[in-house]
């Protein structure tokens, strides 16, 4: 199981190590950071780095390397998964995962990686658990105890730990009794020089805030879950009833949690919310290449689209770029070479443009590698899958809660090639 | 005020003031110490010499402080025992407190203290914690029992803890079920062969109703060792099927992939004509594309699964192609599975696509990720032969880029395409030599002169183009000087009369400059050759070439069932198998799928499970064909062919040495190559029983694993005579098993399934140990190795020649009938070695008459060599004996029907004529 923790930050600098079994010593990281030098990019470090005597499997999120350091025959995907879990857990506690906020908050992090892994067993990585075990730091709490001296660790035993729903906590009260639901898709594109779609997908999300006192047992229904017919559920979902009636019903944890995940595979039909006009081109022996982009919307069920930005890797030989933007503004970085627009919104009236000349350095050949486009976007108040949630029932509580579904639509990745 | 200030003290009396605040009055300053102490710690700070002081603490109410003791003593305990023994009352203590929390805590603390003179004072309070009545306490301290038998194993034995915990799998609770599994399947990886996990059904029953209660972690438990266990028929393995399903609809990618291992093994017992078999296959695709939209690292376990999966089941994922495609900003590593996935999902539905992308990939920024994006073009002509046209239009348009790797990925590429479909594509030549001079890379110089030799009636000015690089000889690589070298010599062959100077230059270059011995070795071959028979020499260098296969880099089916078995571990990651690589795990088990229920019997075949045994160095690629080829080629090729883990033996750089031995290589070449360079091969001067007759041409043998001479595969059935079935093979004795090794090559047009094998009744009651495993059907122009276990204990009846043996095959088309002639040394078992003085008292009571003698010619062998040589093929040297400058090896051969066989082998020094007597008790009118 898993042996030793090791947070690395983007300096190469240990600055939390944790062991579970005997100590393993921290100049196993050398061989991390060999892989380390060898990739060009941070995020090309391979995931699963074999030394002499131990393996080591890393993530890479929020600029630490979390490097987990295993000895026998492990699953590396249960590794991977708790690393992930290890991090959703700092962010739930810290608001944010950076190595500032996990230096600030050492004596936290030590007691949820003890509670996390016993032996290298996860042991409890329910966030409702681990905070009825370890109250998450909060100002006024942090300032009670240091006057009081009281101390954020609960006393109790975590009475979810033992009971059917594990996720869910007893005792749970609230005044305002709320539930909401926020459907998110993003879709996952790639689309070819002549704008037309080589594969593009849908991943989705239902992420659920729910605050409702009791143990209230909740049923959800779709106007056409003919679409779900590739999902992950949260624990908590009743998998037998959903295959009978492609109902979801399930007692939910407190608070916020991903209900499920689901995916709108390549073979049905994805709608393309946006298209781009494109003409990036340079010319045999001049050193000037021209650079013409137009945005507009389409299949959008006449939904805005939000915060548009579009970044593209000019090839290596551009030096600069003179390009005029019709609406929002534009930035090229002459060292990384990387172009981004913040667009904005489309309006459909008038087509956002960037029209202009790049500058090739003198006597550089003419580029033999095409640019691609991403596009970043947000279409609210639309699942660009079509995706309804028909009803919303409680049942096993006597007060009548308020309910809410939201609809959103992002770019994931979503790029163009030229 | 954060926790950020216990990191800031960094003066020099910092231990001595800490002292001081643990040993204070106020709770809260002790507090505030311990926490002072630990985050030095953490930041591995030497807090040890404040043991005893945080120690004192531990005895408290506040729960927090508590914790942060325990932290600190499992933290330091090793290195202060005496002292750690000072919490040991604490801890016995806690284990009977009435908040179940406390105790779990006890235990579980108690376990990470790895001091033997503790582990004594755990055992009560563990046993009590096992029986506890809150499952949260019980499920805590089944854990403490691996963390227990990892400090000492024998204690935990002793005391019964084992036993206990194979109970709490019938445990109430699920957690508790989980982690008991979780805690046993440790323990049981550093005691391979203790059954510990005896599956039945009840225990699988119990299992499968806690999978669906327990955390996710837990699930992954249970489901792993689930796919330990093997169903007894088809419906229980169905049923079980029927209760993992769901867990492919979970969100953690561990639980999923694991549910996947499980299905993918019991899926084997399943008939495939069953509905439910269908609906599973169907099943399986999706969590598998879901995988590959979570995080990259997630991918990239996935991925290198799921090349495993598509192996075995293509059709899972065959019509999912389109997630498989490469985004821009995918790390590296992701994109490079990615791409090998491709290829072996590439289809003629979907080649057009595919190669659109590969186009547009090698147009990218990152060199690695242009050149396998090249090199898979070529994989794909030679997999989906409708493309090939399609591909070396590509390919030629990505020469035209101008782009220095590119074109030379595309020529080493071509070099293949041209390997598989001969005399079709040479058209583009003139391009290629266009890029001579651009060449700088060694393999895409070694096949661009591959190329040039291969084609040169076809090329005006080849020898000019040869001649230029024979100018820097000494500086290229081996496989460049190979190459060259084997080039001139066709050039040489094809246009004797201009080319002869060149030819001399290049024999003597590489005979006389070269310090390498493979060079030099094949110079004095291709020396011998043209001087002795040009004839005999253009039919062995010229020879018509083996196609390469389609597919060159698929894992060897043995292992690739081994590593079906272990799907998401680490041993799939890096398709090895386990026992390769994983430190501590000794002799473990090997796994292998169980059988369909279609064959009905067994389908351990002894052959399989040796080779997977064997197989602790990187595996073979190679297939079981004539293993003699195999060694030959990799020494030939790129020296470090060995060092790299995935076994990417590339079909177009075992060129070299194929052409050499092609199709001329006849078991006498063989002796050639293994023996003194200047060795003519050994051959009888009497033609003997078949047996002696191999026996000798050894000399190939040496490098072979396991030291037994098997003769290379002959064409047993032609096409013509099989409908279209093509039949090679040869005997091979490998690890003490005696076998057959086929290749079975459907020439014809339709698909071929239902094969079996028959043997008719022969001298020494050879028969097949199990039934022919063909298991997938036969496509048009594919070809397929088997192993054919044999055994002795058949009918018997005496052959003429003694070692022919007939043999019928039938598939779904006709039966065919073939004969064939086993060399007798594959009869010779491996416990033939006498005592000396039963040799002795034999020798001497076997009449002279049952005597016969012989002569062995032009063998270079020094008499130690020869016994070594010898021993690899059961023929053990008793003694030696030296009279008059002659060597006398006296040696015994055991025959698998227990006859033996004595026989006396002269070698004189300087003479290369051997005399051989040999000697049995039993006449054999042959022997």
């Amino acid at each position: 199981m898993i042996h030793s923790l090791f947070l690395i930050n983007a300096s190469g600098d240990i600055f939390l190590e944790k062991h579970w079994k005997s100590v393993v010593s921290r100049s196993v990281c050398d061989y991390f950071f060999e892989a380390q030098e060898r990739a060009t990019e941070p995020e090309n470090v391979p995931p699963v780095i074999s030394t002499p005597h131990h393996y080591l499997i890393s993530v890479l999120r929020h600029r630490i390397y979390f490097v987990a350091v295993i000895q026998s025959e492990v699953p590396p995907l249960f590794v991977i998964e708790f690393l992930h879990r290890v991090v959703d857990t700092f962010q739930d506690y810290f608001g944010v995962c950076t190595e500032a906020a996990i230096k600030d908050n050492v004596v936290v992090v030590y007691e949820l990686l003890e509670e996390m892994l016993d032996n290298g067993f996860p042991l409890a990585t329910e966030s409702n658990i681990l905070k009825e075990l370890i109250k998450p730091p909060t100002i006024l709490r942090t300032m009670v105890n240091t006057i009081t001296g009281s101390t954020n660790v609960g006393e109790q035993l975590p009475t979810g730990q033992l009971s059917v729903v594990p996720w869910r906590r007893t005792g749970v009260k609230y005044t305002n009794n709320e539930a909401y639901f926020d459907v998110v898709e993003e879709i996952d594109a790639i689309i070819d020089k002549s704008g037309s779609t080589i594969t593009a997908e849908i991943q989705g999300v239902i992420d659920a805030c729910v605050k409702l006192t009791g143990m209230p047992d909740l049923t959800l229904s779709f106007m056409n879950p003919r679409l779900l017919d590739d999902v992950s559920f949260h624990p908590c979902v009743r998998f037998k009833r959903w295959e009978a009636e492609r109902i979801l019903s399930f007692i939910p944890p407190d608070g916020n949690f991903r209900l499920l995940s689901y995916h709108v595979s390549s073979q049905n039909l994805v709608a393309i919310p946006v298209y781009v006009k494109h003409n990036i081109t340079f010319r045999e022996g001049s050193s000037q290449g021209r650079f013409d982009l137009t945005l507009g919307p389409k299949q959008t069920m006449g939904k805005a689209v939000e915060s548009v930005l579009v970044s593209s890797q000019l090839p290596r030989g551009v030096l600069n770029a003179n390009l005029n933007p019709s609406q929002g503004t534009y930035t090229f970085d002459p060292v990384t070479k990387l172009l981004t627009w913040d667009v904005g919104k489309i309006n459909p009236q008038k087509l956002p443009s960037l029209k202009g000349t790049m500058n090739l350095q003198a006597g550089a050949s003419k580029p033999d590698e095409n640019p691609t486009i991403n596009i970043q976007f947000k279409i609210q108040q639309m699942a660009i899958s079509g995706l309804k949630v028909n009803r919303l029932d409680m049942y096993g509580e006597k007060y009548k809660p308020f309910k809410g579904i939201k609809y959103m639509t992002k770019a994931g990745k979503f790029q163009v090639r030229t | 005020m954060t926790d950020s200030k216990y990191f800031t003290t960094t003066k020099k009396g910092e231990i001595f003031e800490l002292k001081a605040e643990l040993n204070s009055d106020k709770k809260e300053k002790k507090k505030e110490a311990v926490k002072k102490v630990i985050a030095s710690m953490t930041v591995g700070k030497d807090v040890s010499a404040l043991f005893p002081d945080v120690v004192n603490c531990m005895q408290t109410d506040n729960l927090e402080l508590k914790k942060l003791v325990y932290l600190y003593l499992m933290n330091y305990a090793k290195s202060q025992p005496d002292m750690a023994i000072m919490a040991v009352n604490t801890f016995v203590k806690d284990c009977e407190d009435p908040n179940p929390l406390i105790r779990a805590l006890a235990v579980r603390t108690m376990g990470c203290i790895r001091v033997d003179k503790i582990t004594e004072y755990l055992c009560e309070p563990l046993r009590k914690c096992l029986k506890d009545e809150d499952p949260y306490v019980r499920k805590t301290a089944a854990v403490c029992v691996a963390k227990l038998h990892d400090i000492n194993a024998q204690l935990v034995e002793d005391q019964g803890f084992l036993d206990t915990l194979k109970d709490l799998i019938s445990d109430s609770n699920p957690m508790v079920v989980a982690n008991a599994v979780a805690a046993l399947s440790e323990i049981a990886e550093s005691h391979p062969n203790s059954n510990l996990m005896d599956l039945n059904p009840q225990t699988i029953n119990k299992l499968l109703t806690a999978l669906n209660e327990c955390t996710e972690w837990g699930q992954i438990f249970i489901l792993d060792c689930l796919a330990n266990y093997t169903p007894r028929d088809d419906r229980e393995s169905q049923s079980i099927c029927e209760r993992v399903t769901p867990r492919l609809s979970h969100a953690n990618s561990a639980v999923v992939l694991s549910a996947v291992k499980v299905l993918m093994k019991f899926m084997e017992m399943l008939p495939k004509d069953l509905d439910y078999y269908g609906t599973l296959l169907k099943k399986l695709a999706p969590p598998l594309v879901t995988l590959l939209s979570a995080e990259p690292e997630l991918q990239y376990v996935a991925l290198r699964n799921i090349n495993l999966i598509v192996q075995r089941r293509p059709e899972i994922l065959k019509h999912e192609m389109k997630v498989f495609f490469v985004k821009y900003n995918d790390p590296i590593y992701v994109k490079l599975e990615k791409l090998d996935i491709m290829i072996r999902l590439a289809s003629q539905a979907n080649i057009a696509q595919v190669l659109a992308e590969l186009k547009e990939y090698a147009t990218e920024v990152d060199v690695d990720f242009v050149r396998k994006a090249v090199r898979a073009i070529g994989r794909c002509a030679i997999k989906v032969e409708q493309s090939a046209e399609r591909c070396v239009s590509t390919l030629l348009d990505l020469i035209q880029t101008k782009v220095n790797y590119v074109v030379q990925e595309a020529i080493v590429v071509i070099k293949d395409i041209f390997r598989k479909y001969p005399n079709k594509y040479e058209s583009v030549i003139a391009t290629l030599c266009e890029n001579l001079d651009s060449l700088d890379e060694p393999e895409a110089r070694a096949a661009m002169i591959w190329i040039v030799g291969e084609y040169a009636e076809r090329i005006d000015n080849a020898d000019e183009l040869l001649e230029s690089f024979l100018e820097g000889f000494h500086d290229e690589s081996t496989q460049v000087q190979l190459q060259l070298l084997t080039a001139i010599v066709k050039l040489f062959l094809k246009k004797p009369t201009e080319t002869q100077e060149l030819v001399q230059q290049v024999l003597s270059l590489a005979t006389q400059d070269s310090d390498n011995p493979d060079l030099r070795d094949r110079g004095y071959i291709y020396w011998r050759l043209l001087s002795t028979d040009p004839v005999a020499a253009k039919e062995v260098v010229l020879a018509e070439k083996p196609l390469i296969s389609e597919e060159t880099d698929l894992i060897e089916p043995t292992l690739l069932e081994e590593l079906i078995c272990h799907i998401g571990t680490l041993a799939s990651v890096y398709h090895k198998p386990p026992s390769a690589f994983v430190e501590g795990s000794r002799g473990v088990q090997h796994k292998r799928l169980p059988g369909s229920a279609g064959s009905g019997e067994s389908v351990e075949s002894p052959d399989t499970s040796s080779a997977a045994g064997i197989s602790d160095a990187p595996p073979a690629v190679i297939p079981s064909q004539g293993d003699l080829l195999g060694d030959l080629l990799n020494l030939d090729v790129t020296p470090p062919a060995t060092t790299g883990p995935p076994p990417a033996a590339n079909s177009g750089v075992q060129m070299g040495a194929m052409d050499l031995l092609g199709g001329g290589l006849d078991s006498l070449m063989g002796a050639g190559f293994g023996a003194a360079p200047a060795a003519m091969p050994a051959s009888f001067s009497a033609p003997v029983s078949g047996g002696l007759d191999d026996l000798f041409d050894l000399g190939g043998g040496v490098g072979m694993p396991m030291g037994a001479f098997s003769p290379p595969k002959t064409v047993w059935l032609p096409a013509m005579k099989g409908k279209g079935l093509e039949i090679s093979g040869t005997f091979a004795r490998r690890a003490g098993v005696f076998q057959m090794e086929l290749t079975l090559m459907n020439k014809a047009m339709s698909v071929m399934t239902d094969f079996a094998i028959q043997f008719n009744r022969n001298s020494f009651g050879i028969a097949p140990a199990g039934p022919l495993q063909v298991l997938t059907p036969l496509s048009p122009n594919q070809t397929i190795e088997v192993t054919l276990p044999l055994n002795t204990v058949g009918p018997v009846m005496k052959m003429d020649p003694l070692n022919n043996l007939q043999v019928a095959v039938k598939n779904n088309i006709d039966v065919f009938y073939f004969s064939c002639q086993y060399p007798i040394s594959m009869l010779f078992v491996e416990d033939g070695k006498m005592e000396r003085q039963v040799f002795l008292a034999t020798w001497k009571d076997i009449p002279n008459d049952n005597e016969s003698q012989f002569q062995i010619k032009d063998c270079h062998l020094s008499s130690d060599a020869a016994s070594n040589k010898l021993q690899g093929s059961n023929i053990f040297t008793i003694a030696k004996r030296t009279v008059d400058g002659q060597d006398m090896l006296y040696q015994s051969m055991k025959l698998t029907n227990g006859i033996w066989v004595l026989a006396e082998l002269r070698l004189q020094a300087g003479n290369p004529n051997y005399t051989v007597s040999i000697k049995s008790s039993v006449v054999q009118p042959n022997l």
